[in-house]
């Protein structure tokens, strides 16, 4: 890249060739406001807001979509600037109906902070979508095309995904977003549409109008579990940096609200990974057919609707919310003399397709659900703040006994390539008998799509790939396609840097917050003594008093997939 | 030919783009025959589609030969290069046929125009390369401009019918400086004219025994998008797209054509940006309810002009305004 020099707002500035305006204002701190830009997504420059002027250039220019060039001279802040500003900002405020309270970015709007910085007249023009409709993506996600600006990031960021599940359609004139009616395609409910959306016009179902309700319930005995992912990035929330670590914070803060017991999906995580090595272990041994990672709802929706052809090959074993809610229910409610029925257990998830995973119907066991209630991070944020619990001045609390202490390897399930690691770490020692030398696999740690590792193991070489983002994935399933054996283990999450970039997560989600959330994870695993899930005092206690026999192994701990057709209805 | 002389010879012929833009075509032609490429391509812009213009229409009925000429000359000047002729439904249906007897073995191919995605805005050249590539009709960012990076990454030379005739007619040494008219409204010949390009409107309108005996108001540069000019305004030539509209001026109610420039707007537009979709909404508001506040539409004007993604709603306020300033008033 070549280096050359410009100049803003009078000031000579460094910057490369290549570089939008906005990348180098960024850089030097110099604001400018944004609202359809995001750093995952093509700069679409829809909204207009980021206009700056370019002396020799007529009109004004969008700063995230345009490139500098020597002897730029740009101008970031004038009254005319201003004016277009404020004006295109009424005209976005005004296609877009507000509902302040109800709204996923709520104290983080950013329409709202410019308005007051713009001193906006937000009344200008009448709400021109007052009357658009709202839409539902299956149990999981609510799509109010009445907040839509029209930016289409929703469009963009599905697509990359592989779904491609909203069309862009003309009405009256308009072309606007909508879910497709295509049979051929259908949601998988990850949430990134939400994530990516910068007026809020998307929301997971129930948030914020139920987040009181499950815990309303004082007939039952309330247990909580809240997932790996969480625990760095809640803080965020708060007004704490990303990646800052509140796991027992957010274990008192829980407590709080009144529940009975609160209990950490990580450990689950760990009864995940002695499962998910067993059929990892039995496809390296046998050297035949990938095994594809069944944690992230979103993914093994895309396999059952996109790849039927895939879903022998899907991990059965459970995801570790929906384990530890059956060992809640029949372990630890059979120790605790409590009936089943009257346990209720709410999960507190990153993730928008967890909600949808819980309903279902296979994963009952004898009629219990082994979870009741799916909330996300954003809505536990809610809750606790209209409790006025703040996780800055809590006092950190551990988690109860006995399903309260997981290994680090069921802590870094949350971010990308996690999953892999976990149970590669168990694989080794059971095909082995030895635990690995050095358990760190940094080869499939870090933000990228697709990370790939190769590990000898007794003379066998287990390849191994890991994928965030289903778009990527199809790459992979393609490559499975052609060669069945090309890689022994498969780990996919839907999410862009797994869990911790998942669309129940506080917002904004950008690459450099994702990136802290996930080191915090890998830090956390580093400092504990116990990292390996096979090494776990309660898993090894369970297997022995509770998983002792195949059959009930199965129950609690696998599940099927199926074939499915479209489930979303318009 | 070789190469060097077609461009020299476009240079000293002053031969701009037809379009509307008037942008130099021996430059253009420069610019993409000297970028280095393995592919190059040629686009011939036939997807003329603003109300009122239809001299594009008019040299395909009657001169379809010598634009497949000009695009063949196009096709010797860029190494490695193939062609695309892209063509609304309705000239598809009249023309397709004669074009591709034309055409034989050349390398061309006749795209049709997706009437789903946007009528307008279709025929701006980088929303034209969006379509041909299979994308919508939007337009893209520049730089990096066509004659660099177009159509699938390759330079590429987009030019108006029009041009491509042109260019055959320079190359016979048959070029006199004439363009075409397309002249329509309240006027007695309606019609397309061949007629020299440096002619003020006023003599364009006469000589063709149209200049209206009432008092009136011209529409100069399309029905979507052109200027409005009072009689004593026409003794200048046309400088963009050469189409000229009469309107009676008692005759005319303001808001009803104002509604109908805007109708067309808001159609032809993409709604990519959030000026051009939400701006023309409001002002169709106003216009709807015949009270336009001065201020806000000051404030619409702005930043529909200055902030714009693209030439249409860069370029969509010209009619309101000379209308509301010269007619309204």
């Amino acid at each position: 890249m070549k280096n050359i020099k410009i100049t803003i707002d009078g000031k000579k500035i460094k910057a490369q060739e290549g570089q939008t305006i906005l990348e180098i204002t960024r850089k030097n701190k110099i604001e400018i406001p944004t609202l359809c830009f995001h750093p995952d997504l093509e700069a679409k420059a829809g909204c207009r807001l980021c206009l700056v002027e370019i002396k020799g250039k007529k009109g004004m220019h969008t700063s995230c979509s345009t490139k500098v060039e020597q002897g730029m001279e740009i101008i970031t802040d004038s009254l005319k600037i201003r004016r277009a500003r404020k004006t295109n900002l009424e005209l976005l405020f005004a296609q877009h109906r507000e509902e302040c309270n109800d709204c996923v970015w709520y104290d983080k709007c950013r329409l709202l902070k410019l308005s007051k910085e713009y001193g906006l007249n937000i009344n200008r023009f009448s709400d021109r979508k007052k009357d658009f409709p709202c839409y539902q993506f299956g149990p999981s996600i609510v799509f109010d095309t009445s907040k839509c600006i029209d930016c289409r990031n929703c469009v963009e960021v599905c697509h990359n995904q592989g779904v491609n599940f909203f069309d862009i359609k003309e009405k009256n004139s308009f072309f606007e977003v909508v879910p497709t009616k295509d049979k051929k395609r259908d949601c998988i409910y990850c949430g990134q549409c939400l994530a990516h959306c910068p007026v809020g016009a998307f929301e997971s179902v129930g948030e914020y109008e139920d987040i009181e309700k499950p815990f309303m319930d004082k007939s039952k005995v309330i247990v909580v579990q809240f997932a790996p992912a969480i625990r760095t990035s809640i803080g965020e929330a708060f007004g704490m940096k990303p990646g800052e670590v509140v796991t027992d914070k957010l274990v008192a803060a829980i407590r709080k609200l009144g529940v009975d017991k609160v209990f950490d999906v990580s450990v689950g995580a760990d009864f995940t990974t002695m499962e998910e090595a067993k059929e990892l272990m039995e496809k390296i041994k046998k050297g035949k057919g990938a095994c594809l990672s069944s944690c992230c709802p979103s993914w093994v929706k895309f396999v059952e609707f996109n790849y039927p052809e895939f879903i022998s090959c899907l991990a059965t074993t459970r995801s570790p919310h929906i384990i530890l809610g059956a060992l809640i229910k029949t372990y630890w409610a059979q120790k605790e003399k409590i009936d089943p029925k009257k346990v209720k257990v709410i999960s507190i998830m990153p993730c928008t397709s967890k909600k949808y995973e819980v309903e279902r119907d296979e994963l009952e066991i004898e009629g219990v659900e082994p979870v009741d209630y799916v909330m996300t991070t954003r809505e536990l944020v809610r809750l606790l703040k209209k409790k006025n619990i703040d996780l800055r001045t809590i006092k950190p609390e551990p988690a109860d006994h006995p399903l309260g202490i997981p290994s680090g390897a069921g802590v870094i399930y949350g971010a990308t390539g996690g999953v892999a690691e976990s149970a590669l770490r168990t694989a080794y020692y059971m095909i082995t008998g030895k635990n690995l030398k050095n358990v760190n696999l940094k080869d499939v740690r870090g933000m990228e799509g697709i990370k790939k590792a190769e590990i000898n193991v007794k003379g066998l070489k287990a390849k191994i790939v890991v994928v965030t983002g289903t778009g990527n994935a199809i790459k992979i399933l393609e490559e499975l396609k052609k060669n069945p054996k090309a890689y022994a283990a498969v780990e996919v999450m839907a999410c862009p840097g797994g869990c911790i970039g998942g669309g129940g997560q506080p917002l904004p989600s950008t690459p450099e917050t994702r990136k802290q959330r996930a080191e915090a994870l890998y830090q956390i695993d580093a400092k504990k003594k116990l990292r390996l899930a096979h090494e776990s005092p309660i898993v090894q206690k369970v297997y022995k008093e509770f998983l002792n026999n195949e059959k009930t192994i199965h129950k609690i701990c696998h599940t099927r997939y199926i074939k499915k057709t479209r489930e979303v209805r318009i | 030919m070789p190469n060097q002389d077609i461009i020299s010879k476009l240079k000293q012929s002053g031969l701009k783009g037809r379009s509307g833009s008037s942008f130099p075509t021996g430059l253009k032609w420069e610019s993409v025959r000297n970028a280095k490429a393995k592919k190059k391509y040629i686009i011939c812009n036939a997807a003329e589609g603003e109300p009122e213009v239809f001299k594009d229409d008019f040299i395909l009925k009657n001169y379809p030969e010598k634009v497949v000429e000009g695009i063949k000359i196009a096709l010797k000047a860029m190494d490695h290069s193939s062609a695309y002729i892209y063509i609304n439904k309705n000239y598809f249906k009249k023309y397709g046929q004669k074009l591709k007897r034309l055409i034989r073995k050349l390398p061309i191919e006749i795209f049709q125009k997706k009437t789903e995605f946007g009528a307008y805005i279709g025929g701006e050249e980088t929303s034209i390369i969006e379509s041909i590539e299979g994308k919508r009709a939007e337009p893209r960012q520049k730089p990096p401009h066509p004659t660099q990076k177009g159509l699938f990454g390759y330079p590429t030379l987009v030019n108006n019918v029009e041009t491509f005739y042109y260019v055959s007619k320079i190359v016979e040494g048959k070029y006199e400086n004439t363009r075409f008219y397309s002249i329509s409204g309240e006027i007695k010949n309606k019609g397309v004219f061949e007629l020299p390009e440096d002619w003020i409107i006023k003599k364009v309108l006469e000589q063709t025994g149209n200049w209206p005996e009432f008092d009136f108001f011209a529409q100069i540069g399309g029905g979507g998008e052109g200027e409005i000019f009072l009689p004593q305004e026409l003794d200048k030539p046309v400088q963009y797209l050469a189409s000229i509209i009469i309107f009676n001026k008692e005759k005319t109610d303001p808001y009803v054509l104002m509604g109908k420039w805007v109708d067309f707007l808001m159609k032809g537009n993409c709604d990519k940006c959030a000026p051009c979709r939400e701006g023309l909404y409001r002002i169709k508001e106003m216009i709807d309810k015949k009270k336009l506040e001065k201020e806000t539409l000051d404030d619409l004007f702005l930043v529909l002009e200055e902030t714009s993604f693209c030439p249409l709603g860069r370029g969509s306020t010209a009619p309101f305004k000379s209308l509301i300033s010269k007619v309204l008033k």
